[in-house]
């Protein structure tokens, strides 16, 4: 089963080469994080265990990235922000 | 797969679970009422792992949040400078990217086999050969990155006073190799830590000090070396992917 992981893993590295030298706007972001996200799940489901942890590794794990989703749109909900009222910019 | 788990101790922490856990080693000779390798403080083997993995994943996620802002100012930067970054992009050498990706994957592989190997109690040269592999493959990743590095000072994209650059964003260029080499150089000390992590563990694997009764530092490793993975499977396209398209060189 590890070894199907693996060459999960693999071919998601292959696709998002191969996309990155097609242009397709914003959407190449979309794609490349899409794998990104999607390959990190199954790191962190199979190879690190969390797939057969207890709730409490599973919250535990979880907090910590969606803390980290926090800290992107609080950041970016400011700066994207700034300037929107006249006169707040800087 | 699935069987072994279904024998392996995962529901530690239940009160009122019986204390006293048979000998698991048998080569012991002489029965203990506990495993020799359970710390006082816990009741049995299940929630000393426990313990172990949910600390460690408590220590990950101070990790996430030490990257994690790292990442923000990656995206703050990109955010500013779409086409400067791109542009900064599309000099890295996306292959030898793409090559310390598949190998640190690779890695991955062979540390979640280790584990395996000390959980179902294979010989402690199975578990070592996994380990060596590991860190085998650890420095393979860190030679190509010092290839990647020497490249870098001889074309002069190390930022500071010897920075210099032909296009047509300098500045977000600049801004581009500071955050790369930051991220980069966090990822490879952490790689670097946990090669050492790996020595100790094959050390000790190789004193016979793991079966399925006790594994856990073999297991607790392997978050780490599976984490350090995670990093750059999210530093791979983010920093070597995002100029592909663009005027690629």
């Amino acid at each position: 089963m590890y070894v199907a992981i693996f060459l999960a893993l693999m071919i998601g590295t292959a696709v998002t080469v191969a996309v990155a030298f097609f242009d397709f706007g914003y959407m190449n972001n979309v794609i490349m994080l899409a794998i990104a996200v999607t390959k990190a799940l199954l790191v962190i489901l199979f190879f690190m265990h969390v797939r057969w942890s207890t709730r409490l590794t599973w919250v535990v794990a979880g907090a910590g990235f969606f803390w980290l989703l926090i800290l992107f749109s609080l950041t970016m909900a400011d700066y994207m922000s700034r300037g929107w009222i006249a006169g707040t910019l800087r | 797969m699935s069987d072994s788990y279904s024998e392996a101790p995962t529901a530690g922490g239940m009160p009122g679970r019986v204390a006293i856990q048979p000998p698991g080693n048998p080569h012991d000779g002489h029965s203990h009422p506990h495993h020799p390798k359970l710390q006082h403080h816990f009741d049995d083997m299940a929630q000393q792992a426990e313990a172990s993995t949910l600390g460690m994943w408590v220590f990950l996620v101070t990790e996430i949040m030490f990257f994690g802002g790292l990442f923000m100012a990656y995206l703050l930067y990109r955010w500013a400078n779409p086409m400067g970054f791109q542009e900064a992009s599309s000099h890295l050498n996306v292959w030898l990217g793409a090559f310390n990706t598949a190998v640190l994957i690779f890695s991955s592989l062979t540390m979640a086999m280790a584990v395996r190997a000390a959980q179902t109690s294979a010989p402690a040269k199975s578990q070592v050969m996994w380990l060596v592999g590991t860190m085998i493959l650890g420095a393979v990743f860190l030679g190509v990155k010092v290839v990647e590095y020497a490249d870098k000072f001889k074309h002069h994209t190390v930022p500071g006073p010897n920075f210099v650059w032909e296009g047509q964003y300098p500045a977000a260029a600049e801004i581009f190799y500071s955050i790369y080499f930051c991220m980069t150089g966090l990822h490879a000390l952490h790689m670097i830590i946990g090669i050492g992590i790996m020595l100790w563990i094959t050390w000790m694997a190789a004193r016979r000090q793991f079966d399925s009764s006790y594994y856990t530092p073999v297991e607790v490793a392997g978050l780490y070396w599976h984490f350090v993975d995670i990093v750059w499977i999210f530093l791979f396209p983010l920093l070597y992917l995002i100029g592909r398209h663009y005027g690629g060189h």
